[in-house]
């Protein structure tokens, strides 16, 4: 009889997805649009992976090619028939990966004591980063690839200088956000983070930062899915204790994916505080289309005479909410907003860093690359963090959350 | 005409023939199988998949409980590529009488199936999308089984042990002499030639088929009763166990896991000729009706094909000949010797795939006292050609080959994972074959889009083959889709009727099928 461990079996999600492979007519418009297998043979597609291989699977992983899956999720969101070909592929990964765990992967999850740990030390850590001897050294211990873009260590946490920083002189006129900076915006993409802060307040808001932990999508797209499960829900706890039915605003758009989706579509959480939690977030830039759309944002915008390219990032895109950032930013006179057309800028969260995978990251971001250089050699706007240092490291072109635009257009900076 | 001559020819190419032709050859006589069709075309292709445990029988017929069991033990070990030791559940469903379960261990302990009760719990947490109502739960060692792999390898044992596989050769006319069969005349339906075979002694194997054939010699009518019974195919396997309902043998109480799919049947009834099987809308209404009991939502999940077989059950008077289930299910050989005074000839019916080695070593044993011999049956001490390892079937090994070749191959059949390499094999082994022919052993086309992809691929590569031309490459092609669309038609609502529109602009939109050019008469075989 077979009692061979089954782990796959064991996500609350996993019948649900695996239900969805009922849908796949075998258009192969996910293919298509894979921006991974467009640049390899060693990725065998999305259609392939997902609903295919799907119905052979049953207990040992034996497809381990499904690891050059970079989880961008551009299959499931171009599927016409609604299959969760992503979703399956994650899934699939856990399993494998519960019973073939490569040492990086469960280290790269590791957000919180990354940033915990290079930020007393920053400007050693951002030698060490961009040190050739230490990066190689790291490619053959850890295998993440020396060229590959690092998160910027920073001289001060976002909650450093919540604390210390003068309140507010402006009485809050419009209620109550809470703020959500993820790990990226904690401690790398600080900046992001005081700004997104600094606008809502301009707003007239007033914002409240609880005490907040990782949301766990660095685990959860290396397969843990355990460990992913236990920090979102810790999170959702985190969040909740800000206050009741409040808006929670976010400027790390990936982390915003994880909670208002893949959690429960990936992981199978089906947790009332994820879904409470969930329901309750906004991506910053979805967050000012919503209120310009109801006629309470204000426009008085400085204007700022500038041609940007604009990326719009596939865990941004998988929301299903189109891209706010352009839409907003277009009402800043003098700007025109360029929409890159490329499917992903190959990083895909950790992928990109790999070393088995870094020149498929690289020649995945290749187009977008030259699109930007193209558009302005000397600025590039995306919504997420890893994007932002794939983009900036590989075309050489600074690369700032949109939020800076806005900031900028208010007159705050 | 072409001219044989050997000690045995054995007719039918099922499960029953292919055994008895294997274990024929190995007591070392020569031997010819002869079948009009392909191996396995009949009713062995056309059932549920189910290697039983014996618990379907402990209670209704224990007899065949213990050959199950007995047998299933055997197969698993000499037949271990095609079988895989899925395990199997008796469950009981919410409606169903709970005190059958009693029944059924008493009868299992009698009758030396292994049976294990299980909590409910423990079932719900190995196969979750089990029915969460169901009230017992017992554990059996069901298995599943490919019947054409499983008749292939009986069949390619018999070749090495020097016995001749004739497909697509119809018996026309059985030769006596003084009450005496002498020789069979057979015509090969690919070549277009007469065969006559002379022989000493003819097997006929023929299940629902072989009253008409034990016609040809002479003898009075053998009533084989054919009980048609009916099968869907569902997208994937939506149980990773056989389930069976404990309840006393019904319609539609099993769900095999087989390959990538799982199999809902099946139904029984009495038809008059095993040619003529008709999918009933009834039946299929039924068969999701009762998959609805298994598996909550079973209507909603995704049907690709169905089918019907037909059973080949013996007369007996102890039941309403139109009730054939409860029939026994036990084989019976038919001595021709003291029923109409002809040597040289016994017929066997009945039985089941599960017993298929065991039948041919009854019928065989029979002949060998007949011809007054002593040669001992060994076909369930060897392990036959591709199982050697003894390393049973499980569903994740062409996904594992395709890993390997990923880089090298070319996938054709995207649903069932079938590489160009497969495929050109298979076409250099049986060039005169049609599409179906391979596809009983590639799975071509057995997935969720039913050839609508692979099948053109596939003409592609056979005619660039050179083994055909490209008159038949389109007749090919045309027959294969024909086929598929049997199997279509009654189980077209839901998911599958996405595939079928698309599946239909392809050929019908796009290709323009109908209307390609063709020779004179289609392509029958």
């Amino acid at each position: 009889m077979s009692d061979a461990i089954k782990p796959g079996l064991e996500f609350a999600g996993h019948e649900l997805a695996r239900a969805t492979l009922d849908a796949c007519v075998k258009c192969t418009i996910c293919e298509t649009m894979c921006p991974v297998s467009a640049v390899t043979p060693l990725f065998s597609g999305p259609k392939f992976v997902g609903p295919q291989a799907e119905r052979f699977r049953n207990g040992e992983s034996v497809d381990h090619s499904l690891d050059y899956c970079s989880s961008c999720g551009t299959c499931t969101l171009v599927c016409p028939q609604g299959v969760e070909i992503a979703e399956l592929n994650s899934q699939a990964r856990a399993v494998m990966k519960a019973q073939h765990m490569p040492l990086r992967d469960r280290l790269i999850g590791e957000t919180v004591l990354m940033g915990k740990a290079m930020t007393p030390v920053a400007p050693l850590a951002k030698a060490a980063l961009h040190n050739k001897p230490v990066r190689a050294l790291m490619e053959a211990v850890v295998k993440v690839h020396r060229d590959a873009p690092m998160p910027p260590p920073q001289t001060q946490t976002f909650a450093g200088w919540w604390a210390k920083r003068p309140k507010p002189a402006k009485t809050p006129t419009r209620g109550v956000l809470v703020f959500f900076h993820g790990c990226a915006g904690g401690y790398f993409e600080v900046e992001t983070s005081k700004r997104s802060v600094e606008v809502l307040e301009y707003l007239g808001y007033e914002v409240v930062v609880p005490r907040q932990g990782c949301c766990g999508l660095a685990q959860q797209s290396n397969g843990l899915f355990d460990q992913a499960t236990a920090s979102v829900l810790k999170l959702c706890d985190d969040l909740r204790a800000a206050g009741k039915d409040l808006t929670i605003i976010s400027s790390s758009g990936s982390c915003t994916g994880m909670l208002k989706h893949e959690a429960h579509e990936i992981m199978g959480v089906t947790d009332e505080k994820l879904k409470d939690v969930g329901t309750r977030i906004r991506d910053i830039m979805e967050f000012l289309l919503d209120l310009h759309e109801a006629g309470e944002l204000p426009t008085d915008f400085r204007p700022i005479e500038m041609t940007v390219p604009y990326h719009a990032p596939c865990q941004l895109k998988s929301q299903g909410m189109g891209m706010p950032a352009v839409e907003v930013l277009r009402l800043i006179p003098g700007l025109t907003v360029v929409e890159s057309g490329a499917v992903c800028c190959g990083i895909a969260g950790t992928y990109g860093l790999k070393k088995e995978k870094y020149e498929i990251a690289q020649a995945v971001g290749r187009p977008l690359f030259e699109m930007v250089k193209r558009t302005n050699p000397d600025l590039a706007v995306c919504d997420t963090e890893t994007c932002r240092w794939q983009i900036s490291q590989s075309s050489g072109v600074p690369t700032e959350h949109p939020i800076f635009m806005v900031h900028r257009a208010y007159g705050l900076s | 005409m072409r001219k044989l001559a050997v000690d045995v020819v054995v007719i039918g190419g099922g499960s029953t023939g292919a055994g008895v032709v294997r274990d024929v050859a190995m007591r070392g006589y020569s031997t010819v199988l002869l079948d009009r069709a392909d191996l396995g075309q009949g009713t062995t292709g056309r059932f549920h998949g189910l290697l039983h445990s014996g618990g379907r029988y402990v209670v209704s017929d224990p007899l065949s409980a213990t050959e199950c069991a007995q047998e299933n033990a055997i197969l698993s070990r000499i037949q271990a590529s095609a079988i895989e030791t899925t395990g199997g559940y008796f469950v009981t469903g919410p409606d169903d009488d709970p005190a059958f379960a009693d029944k059924f261990l008493e009868g299992a302990a009698k009758t030396g199936v292994p049976a294990r009760e299980i909590s409910v719990a423990e079932a719900l947490r190995n196969e979750p999308r089990l029915n969460p109502r169901i009230l017992r739960a017992i554990e059996v060692e069901d298995g599943s089984v490919d019947g054409w792999q499983l008749v292939w390898g009986a069949a390619n044992s018999a070749k090495a042990y020097g016995a001749q596989i004739l497909t697509y050769h119809k018996v026309t006319r059985i030769d006596t002499a003084d009450g005496h069969v002498t020789a069979v005349h057979a015509t090969d339906l690919k070549a277009g030639e007469d065969v006559v075979i002379d022989c000493t002694f003819v097997l006929n194997c023929a299940g629902p088929w072989a009253g008409q054939i034990a016609g040809m010699a002479g003898a009075h009518p053998v009533d084989v009763v054919p009980g048609r019974g009916i099968m869907i195919a569902m997208n994937h396997r939506l149980v990773n166990r056989v389930i069976n309902r404990c309840i006393y043998p019904a319609d539609g109480d099993i769900l095999v896991p087989v390959h990538t799919v799982s199999i809902i049947g099946t139904t029984d009834v009495k038809v008059d000729d095993p040619d003529d099987l008709k999918i009933e809308h009834s039946e299929v209404q039924e068969m999701l009706d009762a998959g609805e009991v298994i598996i909550p939502g079973f209507r909603k999940a995704r049907a690709l094909h169905a089918w019907a077989g037909a059973r080949p059950l013996i007369k007996d008077k102890r039941v309403s000949s139109s009730d054939t289930r409860h029939m026994s299910r036990g084989m019976a050989v038919i001595d021709h010797t003291e029923r109409d005074g002809l040597d040289g000839m016994l017929t066997i019916g009945g039985g089941k795939l599960t017993t298929y080695r065991l039948m041919a070593e009854h019928i065989v044993d029979a002949m060998c006292d007949k011809l007054g011999e002593k040669r001992a049956c060994r076909t369930a001490d060897e392990a036959l050609p591709g199982s050697e390892s003894g390393k049973n079937y499980v569903v994740t090994h062409r996904l594992e080959d395709r890993e390997h070749d990923r880089l090298d191959d070319q996938i054709i059949c995207e649903c069932e994972l079938m590489s160009r390499k497969m495929f050109t094999d298979a076409l250099a082994n049986q060039p005169k074959g049609t599409f179906d022919d391979l596809r009983r052993q590639l799975r071509l086309g057995m997935g969720p889009c039913q050839g609508g992809f692979c099948s053109t691929r596939a003409t592609g590569i056979a005619l660039d083959s050179d083994h055909i031309d490209i008159e038949r490459a389109t007749g090919l092609l045309r027959l294969f889709l024909k086929n598929r669309w049997i199997g279509l038609w009654p189980i077209l609502y839901g998911e599958q009727v996405r595939q079928t529109a698309l599946d239909n602009w392809i050929f019908q939109g796009t290709l323009d099928v109908e209307h390609l050019p063709a020779p004179e008469s289609e392509v029958a075989l």
